[in-house]
This record gives C-alpha cells, structure tokens and sequence, in this order.
C-alpha cells in the first residue's frame, strides 16, 4: 500500500472523528440525542485503557510471557466489578467536588494544598510522557512496517518526521475539542463521542485479526488451542507472585493514570452510568483480550524468524496478503493511540495549568499588583498552551530515546509512577485522620523511589543512571543499589520497584498523618469526602441551586420553635404580597431569616444554616469555625451561668434561713432577758421596799415587824425558786442532765407525788379520783424526774382548778412499749387560744403571786419528758385541765436525747 | 384634805408596801390588783394621784393610760407609772402617752415619796 493513501486514510478517518465530536458537541449543547451521554458511551470511552500498548503490545507479550498479559486487565476487572466499594464513591465525590483531575482531588482533600497538586501532577507527567511517546512511536512504527515498500520516499520510513507530524495533528485535535469551552466541570462531550467511536474500531478490528486468524490461517478454535501447547514456551508458566503484584498494579492504574481518572471520573454524568460499566467494561476487556494469544501463536508459527511479535496485529494480515484486514488492523492500533494521547494530553493539560502554570501567572500578577480581570481567555490559552507542552515532551522523549525500549514495559513503568497516588487516595476517601503532610510526604517518598528504582534506569544505562550505580548503588553504597534496594534481590525490577515505592509511601503517608494535625480545612475536607454518602441534601442541592421555602421552613421552626417559625414566614410572605406560609426567597428574606435566627443561634450558625440550606454556597470553614467557637462559647457561659445562678440561690436561701434563726434567735433572746428581769425585779422591788421600811422601823408594831420580815423571806425564797429552775431549765435544754434510772413502780410514784403536792393551798379540799389497780405498772425510768413532773401538774391542779368542788382523775395505763398517764381536773381548763403557750418559758396565764412561781413549771415539764423518751401533751376537749404524760415502759440508758 | 391616790399593781408584796410607805406620809390609799375595771372608776372619780403598773394581767398598763388620755376627766390625771421591765423602748412609748413620770422596780421608798408628792402638787 502506498504512503500516500495511507496518509490519506488516516486523515479521513481524522476528518471523520472530527465530525463526531462536532456533532456530539452540538448535540450535547442542544440538548438532543441523549443517548450520547447513555452508559454505553461512558463505558466505549473507558477503553481509552486500551492503548497501542494493548492492541499491539499485548500479542507481544503474550508471545514472550504467555498468559500473564491478562493480568493487565484482570485489576481493572475486579475494580469495576467491586465498583460498589471505591468507584463509586470517588465519581460521587468527583461531581460534587467539580473535581478536574486526580491532582485537583487529592489537592482539595488535603486541605486545598496547591503543593500536592503540584507534585501529583509532576508525578503525572514523568509518568505521562513516556507513555505518549510510547504512543507516537508505535503508529510511527505502524507507518514504516506498512508501508514496507523500498521505494518509498525518506518521508515514508523516517519514523521521526511521522511522529512529529502525528504530534502535531493530535495536538490540534486535542485543542480543538479539548479547550473549546471552559465547563466548570470539564466535561467533553465531543472528545468522549469520538473516543467511543474509536473504542468501537479497535475492538472491531482485533476481532477481525483474531476471526482471521482462528477460522482462516487455522481450522478453528480446536485447531488454536493444539498450536498453543506446541508453541508453549516454559516462561509461558504462571508465576502466583508475579502474577498477584500485575494485578495489583493494574488495579490502581485503572483508577490512578490520569486518563483513566479523566474518563470514569471526570466525565461521568450519571451513577448509574458506572453499574452498567461494572459489568460491560469487564466484558469489552475480555473481548479485546480473547484472540490475543491465538494471534501471537499464529504469529510465531507464520512470520519469519526475529519478526517483532509487538506487530504481529498488523504484520500478519500484510503476510498472509489480506491488505484490506491490515487497514483496519492498522486504523484500530491508530485509534488505540489516538484517544489514548488525546485524552492523556488534556488530563495533564488540565493539571499542569490548574495547578502550575495559572497559580504561578497570577502570583507573578499580583506581584505585579496587576489586574486579574477575565480569567477565561487566560485558563483557555494556558490549557491550549499546556497541550502542546505534554505532546510536545512526548515526542523529544521518543526522540531522544529513539523508541528503542520494548513497548510494554514503558506502560507497566507509567503505571508504577501513578500508583504512588493511591495511599493518598485511599486516605482521602477513607481515612479522615489522613493529613496533608502524611499525603506530601508519602508521594515525596513514593515518587523519589519510583524515580530512582524504575524511571531513571529505563532510560537504558549510563543515559540518567550510570553503569557504576546500577552496579555498585549510589554512592558506593550497595543497599543503594537501583535494581535491589536494601538488599532485596528476589524481585525483578518492576515489582522491587512497585514494593519498595508503595511500602514506603504508605508508611510514610500514615506516620505523617499520625504525627502531624490536619487544618481546621483538611478536617472539614475530609469529612466531606469520607462521608460524601451521608449528606444525599448536597448532592440534591447541585441540580437545585437554590432551596425552596420548604426547606428553611422545617428549619427555622426546629429554632424558633413551630408557632414563631410559621408566623415569621407567614408575614414575610405576606410582606411579599403572598399568602400562606412559603415566601419567595429573596436576598432580603433569608437576610431578614439569618437575622431571626441569629438572635437564638449566633450569626455565624445561622449564616452557616441558611448557607447549607440553601445550597448556593458551600459554607467556608470560616464559617464552621465561628460557629464552633461561638457555640462553644454560649455552653461555657451558660453552664458557667446556671452553676452561678444555682450557687446563688443556694447561698441566698442559706442566708435567709440563717437570718430567720438569727432573729428569731434574737427576739428569743431578747423577749427571755425581759421575762427574766422582770421575774428577778419583782421580788427584789418587795424585798427593798420593806427592808427599807424596816430600816425606819420606829413607832411601828411587832407585829408589823414579823409580817414584813415574813414578806422579805418568802420573795427571797421565790427568788432561789427561780434561779433552781432556770438552771434547771438550761440543763434540761442542753441535755447535759444526769439521768438516774432505775426500776420503780408507776402507783408507788403516784403516790408520793400526790402526798408530795399536797403541800400547795393546803387548805383546799381536793379529790383525786384513781384506779389503782391498772397503774400497777412495773417502769423503768429516771423516778426523781418522772415524780417532779407529777407533782408539777398536780400543784398546778390544785392552784388553778376553779370548780367549787375541785377534783383530779388519774389515768394510768400500758400501750404497747409505753405507758400513758392522764390528769383530769373538773375546772374550766386553758382557753383554746393558750393551749399552745403553756409550755413555753413564762407564759404564766394568771397573776404570779397567786401561783407562786415563775410560769417555767410546764416548762420544764415538758424538757424533763424529753429527756425521758416521752411527752407531755395538753389534751383539749375533757371537761377540764387534762394533761397527758407519756414515756417509756423501760427507759434505755441510750435513749436519752 | 387627805389627797387619794390609786395603786393599780398585780403584786400584793408591792402594792402593799406602797400602800404602807403612802398611808403613812398622809395618803388616802385605794389599790386595785386587776386594772380590768379600773378605768371606769378612775374616770368617774378620779383620784389626786395614780401609780400604774406596766406588766398586769389580761390588760396592760399602757391600755389603761392611753384610755385615761382619751377621757377629759383624766386627762390631766398625774400618772407615775412603775415597771419590773425597765427596757428604754418602754420609757419612750410612755413618755408619748403622756405619762407624768416613769420610774423602774426596785425603787427607792423616798424617791416614790418625793415623786408623789411632786406631782400631787403637795410642796
């Protein structure tokens, strides 16, 4: 086939790409043709996996190491199949975040820290650049091997010029449709379309190789599977490490190679979109894989000797003269390559210059102390600019490695560099303790290791890493050996480089993020992420910018309470000119809401309320922040309140209760003095008054003499009286009284109490009414006391019983443990009104003299029963004086008060 | 003319002993040991003088001076009046009840005379 037409096909099918991405574009923009945003457009586009590495450079793997070029897509196979576990929760986060690149997620996690997003896109393109290279080379390679005709022009073999010019196109194509308009959320309808076509045609054309192979060169599957086990080479055999650490890598390299991140994440649209790529993207992988082998044993078996096996897709059908089959072989491995470096070029375009180029240019600007004004025309020429940029290093790399290294280890190189990004990933979806040091540090480490365990050295020696280190380590240091890094030999290059880089990233990531405290924002960032399925209201709040009254309704009752909430809306409404209970919400409606709201919450929550509510805005950290503090400080004012109030109320009480009993206290101590004075005075004004009239004694009778002296001897003898019982009294009161108990019986004491009171009016006829026989009582008791209470009662029975033949009845009797034993006078009794002062200190009703003591008889009465375990009761309602005694049968020793 | 005095006073030692210092310096002497039914028969024949007691039974000495106050046969009555209290309190509300004069138990049988026969108008 002439170089020409090739040319001439591959700008056709160019030309025709262009035109589906065109009409994709529109389309998108229009709003028609839905099904160019379906789950099957979004999974087609993932293939963008499959490069030219796959389509050409698995038949050569395969070729040299038999089945284990499947491992290459068995990771990416069990990550969609488990999509369940991790992809879905990094799209979910990637739309909500308006995440542009993997460097743009692990840099909004970790706190916004533009130092990780530089660093993982540096990682990307080191990683990035080879692999595009790897892609000019091989449709460079694919050029010349199709073009094998020896008279072609020095155009037509110079595999250089070929790739320049493939560079050039694809970078045109990329600008054309990757940078055509400037979506916050960076998606590209177009580019996906056109990718999908492509997936479409590469896998076509795989499968037509491999019918060709199988049912045409062969004589169908039996016929394939015998040549296989001929063609069996004894490294064909599965080795369970090697095989194990291939998968592993492939499975982060699916979610990790920027390309890969742009596609699943990036450009998703939809949830569901990845359900049905969980099991299609398996099934796409199986069928590009499933006459792999086939072709390369096919291969090995046709072509001749030292034929490259990586052409095998391509040079096959040329061999066997099928030029039509080699087309479309050849536009397949084209397509392969194609979307691989279009989408590659503008994944790393759009972090070299978000997270490079734009933050370096508006430094450089406001140093400047120059005008940003309208970045779009700016982030647009810096997108385009950083295309050609990524295209551009991929084609000197090819050049100045002359595409001399075989083509599936640059790929398995790649993949290694952007596995480093997983710890971190791993953290920032999983891990809200992972910290932006800890992230830093381990993609440092990782990077550096990757660097000097697998990059450096692919470059073949002494290009980067000489012969010497390779050797001998760096620095003489043999555990610093490239290939065998402390000292560990077992692995081959690939794998030492994937243990050694992903041990100690990880290592790194979780000492640094145990060591280091994350940022007020990292804390809020990981929070947002890790719990991203736990707030469905964010997701909502995207497609519906704004909230409806509905929402801040509920929430403004929950602070104001139901009643106050609803008013307040029902008159903001009605201020609207509306009726019910929903206003429009206005600028001027949710001010005057945050400023309801503040009164109960703080400003800063309510404006955080009202921001989350409505969804316009995230709300800042500052924000949290404030309403942390603020929130903070209302508890510890309050607490601190109420213990104060509590306190107060404790020490009020307490000095009210003590100011009562000091006053009362006092007037008790007072009202005492007086009686006592008084008491003590009117003795002693009788006794002056007739000392003195005595003194003067002349003219006066004997007589006389006697009655005052008779006079003077009784008021000192009341005196003595008074003073016995107040000292009586205290001793009772502070129950310092010597108690002599003892056994005695109750009518014996009776008895001569009743004698002993006889002394008081003995002149007056006085019956005691008494039946003997129960006051027969065995008692155990103080009898001295007991009888002094007795006699009290009956002196005061015969003193103040006013009924012309006076009389007492007694009353003795058991209850249980006590003994009860009523007097009952036949008087007229205590007027109601003093019943309750007869037992108080001087509360003597009638004139003293009359008595002849100082009103505490009853008194004491009452203190000596205390301190017996009893009482002595007036009991209203009998006919007369009645007073009750009570106390113990038997009187413990310990009873006493 | 024997001027007549009343002795309103609940302890009979006391009033006994004014009534002998009284008696014997000239006085006609009347004493009333419950001051009760006093006040009628103060105001429908007042005597020339009036001892009081502050601390009686079932009427204080205080009552019986405010209502003798009130009465204009009594209003001028010369009133000493005698208490076993001796609280400053006392004095003050007696003094604005118009007492003539307050003395505290135990007394001097001379200064009783004196003041006697000082508000009687004798010297």
């Amino acid at each position: 086939m002439s170089f020409n037409l090739l040319v001439l096909t591959c700008l056709a099918y160019v030309v025709f790409l262009f035109v589906v991405a065109s009409a994709a574009e529109r389309s998108a923009l229009e709003g028609r043709a839905r099904w160019l945003r379906s789950s099957v457009v979004y999974t087609l586009s993932l293939s963008v996996y499959c490069t030219a590495w796959t389509f050409y450079g698995a038949v050569g793997y395969a070729a040299r190491s038999g089945l284990e070029f499947m491992t290459i897509y068995l990771g990416p196979t069990l990550v969609f199949a488990g999509w369940w576990v991790l992809l879905r929760k990094l799209v979910r986060i990637g739309r909500e975040h308006r995440v542009t690149s993997i460097a743009d997620l692990i840099s909004a996690r970790y706190g916004k820290s533009n130092l990780l997003g530089v660093i993982v896109t540096l990682l990307c393109v080191s990683a990035g650049t080879p692999y595009i290279a790897l892609q000019l080379q091989s449709i460079a390679q694919s050029f010349t091997v199709f073009v094998a005709d020896p008279d072609a022009s020095r155009f037509a073999t110079d595999r250089t010029l070929i790739a320049f010019w493939v560079a050039a196109g694809l970078t045109l194509f990329t600008i054309a449709f990757g940078t055509r308009n400037l979506d916050a959320n960076e998606q590209h309808h177009g580019v996906v379309t056109a990718i999908a076509v492509e997936a479409v045609v590469k896998l076509l054309a795989l499968i037509a190789v491999g019918i060709f192979v199988v049912w045409v060169v062969a004589e169908g599957p039996r016929d394939i599977l015998t040549r296989i086990d001929a063609q069996a080479l004894p490294q064909w055999q599965i080795q369970p490490g090697r095989w194990t650490g291939l998968i592993l890598l492939s499975a982060i390299a699916i979610i990790c190679l920027p390309r890969m991140f742009q596609v699943t994440v990036v450009e998703n649209i939809d949830d569901k979109h990845l359900a049905t790529a969980s099991w299609a993207f398996p099934l796409y992988l199986f069928l590009i894989s499933l006459f792999v082998l086939p072709i390369a044993v096919i291969g090995m078996e046709m072509m001749p000797a030292g034929s490259n096996p990586d052409m095998f897709v391509l040079t096959l059908p040329l061999h066997m003269g099928q030029d039509g089959l080699a087309l479309l072989s050849f536009l397949g491995g084209f397509s392969a390559a194609t979307s691989m470096v279009i989408v590659a070029s503008l994944a790393l375009a759009t972090m070299v210059s978000n997270h490079i180029v734009v933050p370096l240019w508006l430094k450089l600007r406001a140093a400047q102390n120059l005008d940003t004004g309208d970045m779009r025309l700016l982030v647009l020429s810096v997108r385009r600019l950083s295309i050609s940029l990524v295209l551009g290093l991929g084609y000197i790399y090819y050049v100045v490695t002359g595409g001399s290294a075989a083509l599936a280890s640059i790929g398995l190189i790649a993949f290694v560099g952007v596995a480093q990004f997983m710890p971190a990933l791993l953290g920032a979806l999983f891990w809200r303790g992972a910290s932006r040091n800890g992230a830093a540090l381990g993609l440092a480490i990782g990077g550096v290791l990757w660097f000097y365990t697998l990059f450096l050295p692919s470059f073949g020696p002494d290009m980067f890493v000489s012969a010497q280190i390779m050797e001998q380590g760096l620095w003489g240091q043999g555990w610093l050996r490239p290939y065998s890094l402390f000292g560990l030999t077992a692995l081959d290059p690939l794998l030492h480089a994937l243990f050694w880089s992903l041990l100690l990233n990880s290592m790194a990531f979780c000492i640094g993020s145990f060591v280091s405290f994350p940022s007020p924002i990292e804390r809020v960032q990981g929070a947002l992420f890790v719990n991203v399925f736990d707030r469905p209201g964010v997701a909502r709040s995207w497609s519906r910018p704004v909230a409806q009254a509905e929402d801040l309704l509920p929430m403004a009752q929950r602070i104001l309470g139901a009643a106050q909430g609803q008013e307040f809306f029902r008159a903001q409404a009605e201020t609207q000119g509306k009726t019910g209970f929903l206003p429009d919400i206005t600028p001027e409606f949710l001010q005057s809401l945050e400023l309801k709201l503040s009164g109960s919450v703080g400003a800063a929550t309510a404006h955080a309320m009202i921001s989350q509510t409505v969804g316009s805005t995230v709300v800042s950290v500052e924000d949290l922040m404030a309403v942390a503090s603020e929130t903070a400080q209302i508890i510890e004012y309050s607490t601190q309140l109420e213990a104060k109030s509590e306190e107060l109320a404790r020490t009020a009480r307490k000095l009210r209760d003590a100011n009562e009993k000091l006053q009362s206290l006092s007037e008790q101590k007072d009202a005492f003095l007086s009686q006592i004075s008084h008491e003590l005075r009117t003795p002693m004004t009788s006794i002056r008054a007739f000392s003195e009239i005595l003194m003067d004694a002349e003219g006066m009778s004997t007589e006389d003499q006697v009655h005052f002296a008779r006079i003077i001897h009784d008021e000192s003898i009341r005196l003595t009286r008074l003073l016995d019982d107040l000292l009586d009294l205290s001793v009772l009161e502070h129950g310092q009284v010597q108690l002599n108990i003892g056994p005695t019986n109750l009518r014996d004491l009776i008895d001569k109490s009743i004698t002993a009171s006889k002394s008081v009016q003995a002149e007056r006829e006085f019956r005691i009414l008494r039946n003997r026989d129960p006051e027969d009582i065995e008692i155990v008791t103080d009898a001295g006391r007991l009888s002094q209470v007795f006699i009290n009662i009956l002196s005061n029975s015969r003193k103040y019983c006013d009924a012309e033949n006076p009389q007492l009845k007694i009353r003795a009797r058991r209850k249980g443990r006590m003994v009860e034993v009523d007097f009952i006078d036949n008087g007229s009794g205590i007027p109601r009104d003093k019943q309750a002062l007869i037992f108080e200190k001087f509360s003597r009703l009638t004139d003293s003299m009359q008595a002849g003591g100082a009103g505490l008889g009853l008194a004491i009465c009452r203190e000596i029963m205390n301190n017996l375990g009893g009482d002595i009761d007036y009991v209203p309602g009998q006919g007369g004086a009645a007073f009750r005694v009570t106390f113990p049968l038997v009187l413990a020793p310990n009873a006493q008060a | 003319m024997v001027k007549r005095v009343v002795v309103i006073e609940d302890e009979p030692n006391i009033s006994e002993a004014i009534r002998y210092i009284l008696t014997r310096n000239g006085w006609h002497v009347d004493v009333s040991p419950d001051g009760v039914g006093a006040v009628q028969s103060l105001c429908d024949d007042p005597p020339d003088l009036l001892i009081l007691d502050l601390m009686l039974p079932n009427i204080s000495g205080f009552e019986i001076l405010k209502q003798l106050r009130q009465d204009a046969r009594t209003q001028a009555l010369p009133v000493l009046m005698l208490t076993a209290k001796g609280q400053g309190a006392d004095r003050i509300q007696a003094e604005q009840l118009g007492v003539s004069r307050f003395m505290t138990k135990p007394f001097a049988n001379s200064e009783v005379i004196a003041a006697v026969d000082e508000l009687a108008g004798v010297k």
